[in-house]
Formats: C-alpha cells, structure tokens, sequence
C-alpha cells in the first residue's frame, strides 16, 4: 500500500518530466530533420563546397559521443561567455547531432531514387530547387519513413542523456524521487522503463500507419520492373 | 536565319573522357517537320537529343531554337527547356503524382499556371492520347504504353516548339508499340516539330521528313524515307536498314 502510494505521489512530478522528455525529443527530431534535409541535400546536389561541408559536418556529428557534446555545448559554452540555459544547450547538441544521422537516412532515400525522375523534371524546365521540393523529395522522405523511425526511437532514448547536464527530464525527475522517498530505486526505474517503451512503441506504431496511408502504388512494384531485364 | 527553321544543329561535339561520341553532328528542322535518327547503339543518338536541351552539356557547337541559341552560357536554360518537350525510353513518369497531377505540374510550377487552368489543359491533353479515363491512376498501375501516352500527354501540357523522342517504344511489349506509334504519327500529321531517336520504321515510313543514319558519331547518310530504302548511297545505310526492317519489321500506318 504504503508502495502504491509512493508510485500516487510520484506521479505528478513524473509527468512534468515526461513532458520535458517530449519537448526535448520533439526538439532534436525537429531540428534534425530540417537541418538532415539540408545536408543531404547538399551532399547530393550541393557544389563541392557546400558538399565537402556537409560531409565534414556530418563525420564530426557521428563520431564523437553525445555525452562529450552535451558537455561541450553546456559547459565549455559557458566557459567563452555564451550563458546557453540546459535545455537550450541541449537542443543544440542533440538536434545537430540527430541531423547527421537523418542526412544519412535521407541522402540514401534521394539516391534510391531513378535518375530519370530528375532527369524528366529538369527536362521540363523545372530547376533544380523545384525539382527537388515537388519531384525528388516527395518520393525519399516517403522512402525514409522506415529508417527514420529507427532515428525516432534512437533520440527519443537519447534524451535521457540529458540528465547529465541537470535538464529535468524523466530521469532526473525519477532521480529526485528516489532520493525524496528514500529508495524505491527498482520501483521508480521500471515504472521510467515502462513509460519510455509506450513513447517508442506507440511512435513505432504511428509511424508505420503513416507509411502505409502514404504509400503509393508502384513503389512496391520497383522489383517488378527488375525482373523484365 | 529562315523562318521557319525551328531547330538548327551545328557541329556538334562531345566526348565522354577519351571515347568522342559526337564528332561534328549538323541537323536542321524546318517548323512541322519530323526526323528520325537511326544508328547502331552507342553512336551518340540518346546523347545527341540530350545536348539539344543541355541535358548533356556538348563540348563544342552550337544549338539554336527558334532562333534563340540554346548553348549561350547566358541562356535561361530552364525557359529554353520549357519549350522542348522530350519523351524518354523509360517514360520516366513521377512515380508519386497521378496521371492528371503528372500531365499539369509542368504548367503549374514551371509556366506558373493556375491550377484550375492547369487541369483543364491537362485533361485536354489526356484526352488527345485518349488516356482521359485514367487521369486518377498513378503511373506503376497503366501499362507500359499507357505509360509513355501519358508522357507524351506530359510534354503537350508545355505547348512545346519540338518534342525530343529518345527510343518511345524500345521498353514496350510488342503489342503496346502501336498505339505509342499511333499518338506520335497522329502529332506529326497534325505538324508538331519532331526529332525522333527510333527503329520503328512504321513512324518513319509514314511521317518522318527524313531519316539520319547517325554511326560513329558522324552522319553518314541523311535523306527523305523512300530515298534511303531504295537508293541508300552508301552501302553501310542499306545493310542498317535491310537489319532493322527485318527485326522490327516495316509496318506502316
């Protein structure tokens, strides 16, 4: 009883954190995703520059660890005067983060499209920016549900790091609540854990009735024309 | 310049690193006209076409429609592409847009049509390859020929100056060639501006001006059909024809 009570009272602080948790999540997916967009672009259609930037950009982001840049930008950014808040700091280091795996998850959708859908597109006089927006992109991000949901599940598990720059997300909320209520460690934590995996089930969920109200005839039909050569 | 001359090809040239597949190609195409280019494969055809539009950017010569020289470096090369329609081997239809949306999105986002405009042209010109019924389908539910009507359904939507064909009918099943042919003989009579990259000696037969046998990446023998079958004058053009008539046969409308 006294147990039920623990988990009654913890409720309300729990979900502040889970709120937290969704707004950070929603902030490094969105951040991510515009920005992801951006790169692979620039990778696929960019001039060398822009390309070898994006592609820079892209190896830093990936090869260090998202501990090491939330620290960077939270506490190494104080050090030259920047005052970014947690949260914000956060948002930074993890958005740009997530931006260099979407690019990826992008730039591969892009690829796998039929150079002869750009090719008709320019052939109509369309430039290279509007034939990106209504011919290339439509048909990769549609490719990149799938992938993508991977990414979704990733930084939504990811925002837990934040802890570790004082953000007030679930973990931390949960740390609180141990440390209030003397223990309950095993308690608190699975209740977390459980809270975490109806997040990414249901994202799993929602994402796969998105790709299935979004998909196309034809799509499927790729292996088909591959069997004609 | 005449009039009338709608295309004008002049000497063009283009390598791709030490292969030169195109070595000094000149054509001329009188408003109303319709061309056919034949040749082994490899000889520069596709390419060709594809430097008429600066798909391909040719090396040397030069290229002018309507009097609008299209290899000017200064050229708005979207606007010059506007006017040229072209049809592809593969249809290369947008696999995400229906039928209707493929035909009307170059008059919306390249003329900057409104849509309602848009989709009466457009209907208009699913009508003309008798494909009205299936403006609601997406491209991977017609068949091939179906496919590439609609692709030419697709370049009339831009009231181009030229229609580019590179092989229209080469990726059909045999019995979807004709009505392909049918839409693109019906046009030349109706005297749209045609270059045409085919075998199908049915289309040039019946309508084409004149065939080019491009080999090698020159012309080796340019003249009016009846011309090149009875008197070729080179022995090589007789021996190409006497080839694809047997394979693709003479079928004529």
């Amino acid at each position: 009883m006294d147990r039920l009570m623990v988990v009654w009272n913890a409720f309300p602080a729990l979900l502040g954190g889970l709120a937290i948790t969704v707004e950070l999540a929603l902030a490094f997916l969105g951040l991510g995703l515009a920005l992801g967009i951006l790169l692979a672009l620039s990778r696929i259609y960019g001039n060398r520059f822009l390309a070898s930037i994006a592609s820079a950009f892209e190896q830093v982001f990936r090869g260090i660890p998202a501990i090491v840049f939330l620290f960077l930008f939270y506490f190494g950014s104080a050090q030259i005067g920047l005052n970014l808040s947690a949260f914000s700091a956060a948002i930074l280091a993890m958005g740009l983060r997530s931006s260099a795996y979407q690019s990826q998850i992008f730039r591969g959708a892009i690829q796998s499209i039929s150079s002869g859908q750009m090719m008709a597109a320019r052939a109509l006089g369309m430039n290279l920016y509007k034939a990106a927006r209504h011919i290339i992109l439509p048909q990769a991000l549609r490719f990149s549900i799938a992938p993508w949901t991977n990414e979704y599940a990733g930084v939504l598990k990811d925002t837990s790091l934040c802890y570790a720059i004082g953000v007030t997300e679930i973990m931390r909320q949960g740390r609180y609540i141990v440390a209030r209520t003397f223990g309950n460690s095993l308690l608190i934590y699975i209740l977390i854990a459980i809270i975490y995996f109806i997040l990414v089930y249901a994202g799993n969920r929602f994402f796969s009735f998105l790709e299935a109200r979004l998909r196309i005839p034809g799509f499927e039909t790729k292996g088909e024309r591959t069997e004609r050569i | 310049m005449a009039n009338n001359v709608t295309l004008r090809i002049e000497d063009l040239h283009k390598s791709y690193g030490a292969l030169e597949v195109l070595k000094g190609v000149s054509v001329d195409i009188n408003k109303g006209e319709s061309k056919v280019i034949i040749g082994p494969s490899g000889t520069g055809k596709s390419t060709l076409l594809r430097c008429i539009n600066r798909l391909t950017q040719p090396d040397s010569g030069r290229v002018w429609l309507d009097g609008v020289e299209v290899t000017d470096r200064k050229v708005d090369i979207n606007r010059v592409r506007a006017t040229i329609g072209m049809v592809f081997q593969d249809f290369n239809l947008f696999s995400h847009l229906r039928i209707l949306g493929n035909v009307r999105i170059g008059p919306m986002e390249v003329k900057g049509m409104e849509k309602k405009e848009a989709t009466e042209l457009a209907m208009e010109e699913l009508r003309r390859v008798g494909l009205a019924d299936k403006a609601d389908a997406y491209p991977a539910e017609l068949s091939g020929g179906q496919q590439q009507r609609a692709s030419i359904a697709r370049a009339l939507a831009m009231d181009p100056k030229l229609i580019l064909f590179d092989e229209p009918t080469s990726a059909l099943d045999p019995e979807l060639i004709g009505e392909v042919l049918e839409v693109m003989i019906n046009l030349a009579r109706e005297g749209m501006t045609m270059l045409v990259v085919s075998h199908e000696m049915g289309f040039a037969r019946s309508v084409a001006d004149e065939i080019i046998f491009l080999e090698n990446g020159v012309i080796l023998e340019a003249g009016p059909p009846d011309q090149l079958f009875v008197h070729p004058k080179h022995k090589r053009t007789a021996e190409f024809l006497n080839k694809i008539t047997e394979l693709y046969g003479e079928t004529s409308k």
